[in-house]
């Protein structure tokens, strides 16, 4: 019996050997939730698209760093004139793209010519358009010129939309991107995964991995069963009620960080009764935001009092402006001519933090007596009735765009908030480049959101990323869509 | 005979056309503007027009309804609009995920369902037969996507013995892309399983009252011998029936289990191009595997035909 | 035989009986609400407040269960009603008059088969929304053909019999010969059928519930509970278990109940099984 025991137990050892073997290996496999349409994120706004190819293929002048803060990409460096309308960046010398070709500035034209064209297809070229000029001066430098100064202009370059691509390849990003990135791409498996190879010419640090494979895993269960059984290496966002399975695990990591996502109560501004600010802050005193993040985030996310990340250094508390008071949103509600509350419509994305906070606020609106119909769509139909024709009481969805406070100064935005000393502020805002005049322009809009309770501000999206013990370099916070593979490494 | 499989066929050619313009329509209807899909949240209307004009949204409906039929019957399903990619290669790509998978699903309904359908029969009425036809009844009352997922949790991740899910391509390794349709091959083959078994009970129990096998026993055949010479080829008529029929389900199931066992197969990918609104590749999709079941219907119908002369007008019993 | 004499059909056709009267009761009463949300109670396991626990919202999984077996029933049953309503008068004609109209029916029906259900519920699904109307007319399709195709068969069976020509020959046309003589004869067959059917129905709304096309929140069915309880299985295992075996216990009912029917109506239609699933 004993030498049983004894051969089992060597046995086990000699398994975990092989897996610790496994664990040295210079290979990962991440499971991400989205596959992405496309590879291309200069022409299209899925985020998955960036999650496989932003900073890992492609890379833009500038970057984003894993605080948020911009640093040098591309361009190793830049200065920028006193009025802030002229940028001359200087460009990198030793960079190649996958196929061999150099970078040189005709590159960097290029990219933002084809942003800006007629025909772009860019999904952000609204944040490009203050370019009025790009000059290629020589092959290693270029100048911006602005129509107007802008205090994003260096972030914005940064993004996944704006990374560089050559002319020779740009055509075929969508299938078969060609970037400068420290990974290059090897093949990809529609329907399954993205293999990335390092790429040995690469300009910077020789990031430690050889080799990724991103794996689209759609159904929560099937990814924690895949964890569980070692398949896959971890994830950037795993479902927060599933977190605690990993949670007391010794073979695992969780990692909660901050996202840019401010999940809103996006309410029409335009129609009864919303259009009353005394309804708007009925509603926002009815709503129980402990109990709203306990049960859709399990207490993992922050909560908001405005469209503004918490994290941001420009961040005011301002959760308390409408607390939690029952009697007091009655009370409004009455003023406002609602002694029996309403009903209305509660339009859905099909994504698990919009449909569970529904049906959490159905039944806290039930409260005030204010009947919520939840209405479940698709995106493509919450893009079509919510986004572009406006037809729809309320809904709920994460904006992800890093500060994006300015969209409140579209009154064609399907909010419909039109408030034209806002729009002021923002423009004011938007051209302003010292930092502490942009605090307090940023904190007076924060404000002017809250107490105006255009939408009801639940909280911000956590990122929940569960990982194999051993593994670092993985970013906790995502302050840009991405998921930077460059530091990851297995430790020893 | 020969008539009669004319008419099948003809019928067969008349279904795939009604079901082209059907499909078409329907899909024309659809609400979602995939151009802004494709842009999202912050793109300009200008950009979604620039992109609609490209994919050539701007022709009448009966010419691209044309163009479409033509294009297939040359093989040419058009550009996927969010893929870019052409609708016949990424079809192409996909069906060797999602045949195979309906094919060890129906082999292993087959193996484990006929084998206990006769043990069955053979030994009808006694606890045996019982045990197996409330094994039966379970089967047929599992949800299938609930099963796999149970499947997954006892076999790859407790035991390990085989993958949760994923698949890696037949030319990199066919091994390992077998192993990963074992467990949601078996999870769609349960139920199929508990049908098909029932049905073979039933079918044998019925002949086995008939006057051959009972000459046969006379002659000194035992009942199980009796049973396996005469009886099972008789009752393999319904069987073949339900085998046809069953490859139609199995369609349906294979798109849920796909998505248990996130397998890159045509069933994710036509809920996936759906809810993005690639019309074309949904449409393309949606042909081909209305062609691959209305195809199994017709071999069925034709060879049951061959089978059981009676059979003579009318469809299946 | 006397029906009580056929003991699985006495189990099924009583278990049926339980889950439909637990089901009509919810539209009534529930121990409680099951809108009523309580994050601060969720999860609980069984107690003498809650017999089978809480769910992830703190919604008490009696009055769930309760609720979702009404859903799922209610899914199916509809379903069944359009199906039959559909499919038998099409049985009808194709056995009644023959020849074209027959071959029109069989088209029909084929044509009904070809397409995958899920692809007709994904469909309907994008062209009105998803919920449980969807899942109703999509199952409620897939059960026409079906309906047809029994009748039709069960039909033909019924018309070479002594009583069909004698009617002939007292002069009833083919639409009276259908009404009279065919559609009574069948009517068991019919009832039958839509047992299975029924127990299909819940299977399939299950299904359709797992991939989102489904029943929708707030409301629930048993397939939506699975849903829920999908990521939560490793900590919660009890939620995906509850509703699962709800499930297979109501199906295994229907279809005992289903075939003992069959057997007391009429023991040589044993060998009619056409039990196949949608999802």
């Amino acid at each position: 019996m004993r030498s049983i025991a004894t051969l089992l137990v060597s046995a086990t050892l000699l398994l975990t050997g092989v897996t610790a073997v496994f664990a040295q290996a210079d290979d990962i496999t991440i499971a991400v939730a989205l596959e992405p349409p496309a590879l291309d994120p200069t022409a299209g706004a899925a985020e998955a698209i960036d999650i496989v190819t932003y900073q890992n293929i492609f890379e833009g002048l500038t970057r984003i760093d894993r605080d948020g803060s911009v640093q040098p990409g591309l361009a190793s460096d830049w200065t920028i004139s006193d009025d802030g309308l002229s940028y001359v960046f200087s460009l990198r010398e030793d960079v190649v793209f996958h196929d061999g070709s150099t970078f040189d500035a005709d590159d960097v034209a290029f990219t933002f010519e084809r942003i800006l064209a007629d025909d772009s297809t860019n999904a952000q070229k609204s944040l490009y358009e203050v370019i009025e000029a790009v000059e290629v001066e020589d092959p290693q430098t270029v100048r911006f010129t602005l129509a107007q100064p802008s205090g994003r202009f260096l972030f914005d370059i940064g993004r996944g939309d704006a990374v560089i691509v050559a002319s020779e390849s740009a055509e075929n990003n969508a299938t078969l991107p060609i970037g400068t990135g420290p990974y290059a791409f090897v093949q990809w498996d529609r329907g399954s995964r993205v293999i990335l190879e390092r790429f040995d010419s690469y300009w910077g640090d020789r990031p430690p991995l050889a080799r990724a494979t991103i794996q689209f895993i759609g159904d929560t269960a099937t990814l924690i069963n895949a964890l569980l059984a070692g398949e896959v290496d971890g994830t950037n966002n795993m479902a927060a009620e599933a977190l605690e399975v990993f949670a007391n695990n010794p073979e695992f990591q969780v990692l909660v960080g901050t996202t840019e996502g401010e999940v809103v109560l996006a309410t029409n501004n335009r129609i009864e009764p919303f259009s009353d600010l005394k309804v708007r802050q009925a509603m926002a005193h009815a709503i129980d935001r402990d109990a709203l993040i306990e049960g859709v985030t399990y207490g993992y996310s922050a909560p908001i009092g405005s469209h503004f990340a918490p994290h941001h250094p420009f961040y005011v508390d301002l959760t308390q402006t409408y607390p939690y008071d029952l009697e007091r949103a009655r009370t409004l509600l009455a003023e406002a001519g609602y002694e029996d509350g309403f009903s209305a419509t509660l339009k859905l994305p099909p994504v698990g933090y919009a449909r569970q906070s529904g049906q959490i606020l159905a039944s806290q609106f039930a409260e005030i007596g204010i009947t919520l119909e939840l209405i479940n769509v698709e995106w493509a139909q919450w893009l079509e009735d919510v986004l572009t024709n406006h037809d729809y009481d309320l809904s709920i969805v994460a904006h992800v765009e890093p500060f994006d406070i300015g969209i409140y100064a579209d009154p064609d935005y399907y909010f419909g908030y039109d408030n034209a000393d806002f729009r002021e502020l923002i423009e004011t805002l938007n051209t302003t480049t010292d930092d502490a005049e942009r605090r307090t322009l940023a904190e007076e809009a924060q404000r002017i959101l809250a107490e105006d309770a255009v939408n009801g501000y639940l909280f911000e999206l956590a990122q929940t990323g569960v990982w194999r013990a051993g593994l670092e370099g993985m970013w906790q916070d995502s302050p840009i869509e991405g998921l930077v593979l460059r530091d990851l490494r297995w430790s020893e | 005979m020969p008539g009669i499989a004319i008419r099948r066929i003809a019928g067969f050619v008349a279904t795939l056309l009604v079901a082209a313009l059907v499909v078409f329509v329907l899909l024309d209807l659809l609400p979602g503007d995939p151009a802004r899909f494709i842009l999202g949240i912050n793109a300009s209307a200008e950009a979604v027009a620039s992109l609609r004009t490209q994919m050539g949204f701007d022709a009448p409906a009966w010419q691209r309804f044309g163009d479409w039929l033509w294009g297939m019957l040359q093989g040419d399903f058009g550009i996927s609009y969010t893929q870019g990619a052409p609708v016949a290669e990424l079809i192409a790509e996909r069906i060797w995920v999602t045949l195979p998978l309906a094919g060890v699903a129906m082999v292993i309904s087959v193996a484990v369902g006929l084998p206990l359908g006769i043990a069955a029969a053979r030994r009808r009425g006694r606890p045996a037969d019982t045990a197996l036809m409330v094994l039966a009844q379970i089967g047929i009352a599992i949800p299938n996507f609930w099963f796999g997922l149970l499947l997954a949790l006892v076999f790859a991740v407790m035991l390990g013995w085989l993958p949760t899910g994923g698949f890696i391509p037949w030319q990199e390794d066919p091994v390992s892309a077998a192993r990963s349709l074992v467990l949601p091959g078996l999870a769609l083959a349960l139920p199929q399983a508990a049908i098909l078994a029932r049905v073979m009970r039933t079918a044998l129990v019925e002949v086995s009252g008939q006057d051959f096998i009972r000459t046969a026993e006379a002659k000194g055949m035992t009942r199980g011998e009796a049973l396996w010479r005469h009886g099972v080829r008789n009752a393999l008529l319904p069987v073949i029936t339900i085998l046809g029929l069953q490859f139609a389900f199995l369609i349906s199931g294979v798109i849920i289990v796909e998505n248990v066992f996130y397998l890159p197969g045509l069933g994710r990918l036509v809920l996936a191009a759906i809810l993005e609104r690639d019309l074309v590749l949904v449409r393309g999709i949606t042909m081909v595997l209305i062609v691959a079941v209305t195809a199994t219907m017709l071999l069925t119908d034709l060879l049951y035909t061959l089978v059981d002369p009676r059979v003579r007008t009318g469809g299946r019993p | 035989m006397k029906a009580w004499q056929h003991p699985s059909f006495v189990v099924g056709a009583a278990l049926s009986l339980i889950f439909a009267i637990v089901a009509m009761l919810s539209l009534v009463w529930t121990p409680y609400p099951i809108t009523e949300i309580d994050i601060g109670r969720r999860f609980l396991g069984p107690s003498e407040a809650h017999w089978l626990g809480t769910d992830h919202l703190g919604r008490d999984m009696v009055s769930l269960i309760m609720r979702g077996t009404l859903t799922s029933f209610f899914v199916a049953a509809i379903a069944v009603l359009i199906g039959a309503g559909i499919g038998v008068p099409l049985g009808l004609v194709a056995a009644g008059f023959r020849g074209r109209a027959e071959w029109a029916v069989l088209r029909v029906s084929d044509f009904i088969f070809a397409f995958p259900a899920l692809i007709v519920a994904i469909l309907i699904t994008t062209l009105f929304g998803p919920g449980a109307v969807n899942a109703i007319i999509a199952i409620g399709i897939f059960n026409i053909p079906v309906f047809a195709r029994v009748t039709r068969g069960g039909a033909l069976a019924i018309r070479p019999m002594a009583f069909v020509s004698a009617a002939r020959l007292a002069g009833l046309d083919n639409w009276q010969i259908a009404l009279r003589h065919l559609l009574p004869n069948i009517a068991g067959l019919v009832i039958v059928q839509a047992t299975i059917q029924l127990s299909l129905g819940i299977l399939a709304e299950a299904g359709l519930s797992y991939v989102g096309l489904g029943t929708q929140p707030p409301d629930t069915s048993l397939g939506l509970m699975l849903r829920d309880a999908q990521a939560l299985f490793i900590l919660h295992p009890f939620l995906s278990l509850v509703p699962g075996i709800a499930i297979v216990i109501l199906v295994i009912a229907l279809n005992l109940a289903g075939d003992g029917m069959r057997d007391l109506l009429d023991p040589r239609l044993r060998s009619q099984d056409t039990r196949n699933g949608v999802a």
